[in-house]
């Protein structure tokens, strides 16, 4: 089966960019986006998902509030929230939760890392 | 005149620039990696000014109606960040961000959102990489995408007089292979400016101190 990513962001340009930083680098992968925390949740409701990309700026609930619900649901995902808003703070808020935190914009460098590192340990907790 | 509790003197003045060109630099190497073309700013001008003086500064400079992208910032300094470009440079922009893979349809149908997203990652990093030089935490509203003339983009608020005074921040920036240009502008009020102070000289005696 392949690994299903869910790309959340509420800008449809970062969705673009950050599938095709991921396209780059796991072409078998596939992906799912979502605009809002809201439809991610149903999303997430209705499908597998192997691991998360969330965006932390956006309306309404922010990405690490959502990353926190999909801990809850789903202690072992890799989740990495990417933002511009490099401040320690939130850097340190997503450690806490346990997700990788990814510069925004979204390169393929820069999100090599987390994908290599969820790869292993899709790998492992599969076998 | 300008009231002594928020003149900054000349060590604060130039630790106020260096932390706004480092953050700028972060900011234009967020764009730089986003439109893949070198990108090159001026030094950033300093100045505290009346609202209006501020409105006029840019508006002077440009005939034509402008795009702006506008984030508010709050903590313990607050203000707005503007990144402002002449109206004219806004597909390029959105055409150079989005890879030159799009379709002219396809690229006026997501200008609004590709300028608010573009405009969110300079900001954001800009803003981000000033709070954590001075150690503190901000948090940016969601950006919003302005169009009209400098008056319009500063626009003043109800509670606050138009000459009240602010410290206006602005950079100039330019993508010389696109024929892109445009401002990093920040504004900041009066009580803001005051812990803004203070803080540059916790930031002063970290670097004199050679803490790190």
């Amino acid at each position: 089966m392949p690994i299903n990513v869910l790309i959340v962001d509420d800008s449809k340009l970062a969705r673009i960019v950050a599938g095709k930083a991921l396209a780059r680098l796991q072409p078998s992968w596939t992906k799912a986006e979502a605009g809002s925390a809201a439809e991610a949740m149903e999303l997430f409701g209705r499908l597998h998902f192997d691991l998360a990309l969330i965006d932390f700026n956006m309306t309404e609930k922010d990405g690490l509030q959502l990353a926190a619900e999909f801990r809850a649901l789903r202690p072992e995902m890799p989740i990495a929230i990417i933002t511009a808003n490099i401040q320690d703070e939130i850097i340190a808020r997503a450690r806490e939760i346990g997700a990788t935190f990814v510069a925004k914009p979204v390169t393929a460098d820069g999100i090599e890392g987390f994908l290599s590192g969820a790869a292993l340990r899709l790998r492992t907790s599969r076998t | 005149m300008i009231p002594e509790s928020v003149s900054l003197g000349e060590l604060e003045r130039d630790a106020l620039t260096e932390i706004v060109n480092i953050g700028v630099s972060r900011a234009a190497s967020s764009l730089r990696k986003m439109i893949g073309d070198h990108v090159t700013l001026s030094v950033p001008s300093i100045d505290v000014v009346s609202q209006r003086r501020a409105a006029r500064l840019i508006s002077e400079r440009e005939v034509t109606e402008l795009v702006a992208v506008r984030q508010g910032f709050s903590g313990p300094f607050s203000g707005r960040a503007l990144l402002i470009f002449p109206e004219t440079n806004s597909l390029e922009l959105v055409r150079a961000v989005t890879g030159g893979e799009l379709s002219a349809a396809e690229v006026l149908e997501i200008e609004h959102e590709a300028l608010a997203e573009t405009g969110n990652v300079i900001l954001n990093s800009c803003l981000a990489t000033m709070a954590n030089m001075l150690k503190r935490s901000l948090s940016m509203t969601i950006p919003e995408v302005l169009r009209g003339s400098g008056a319009t983009l500063f626009e003043i608020d109800d509670d606050m007089p138009a000459d009240g005074l602010v410290l206006f921040l602005y950079i100039d920036f330019a993508v010389r292979k696109r024929d892109i240009r445009g401002y990093i502008a920040m504004i900041m009020d009066l009580p803001s400016l005051e812990t803004l102070k203070s803080l540059l000289d916790e930031f002063i005696e970290r670097v004199v101190n050679d803490d790190a």
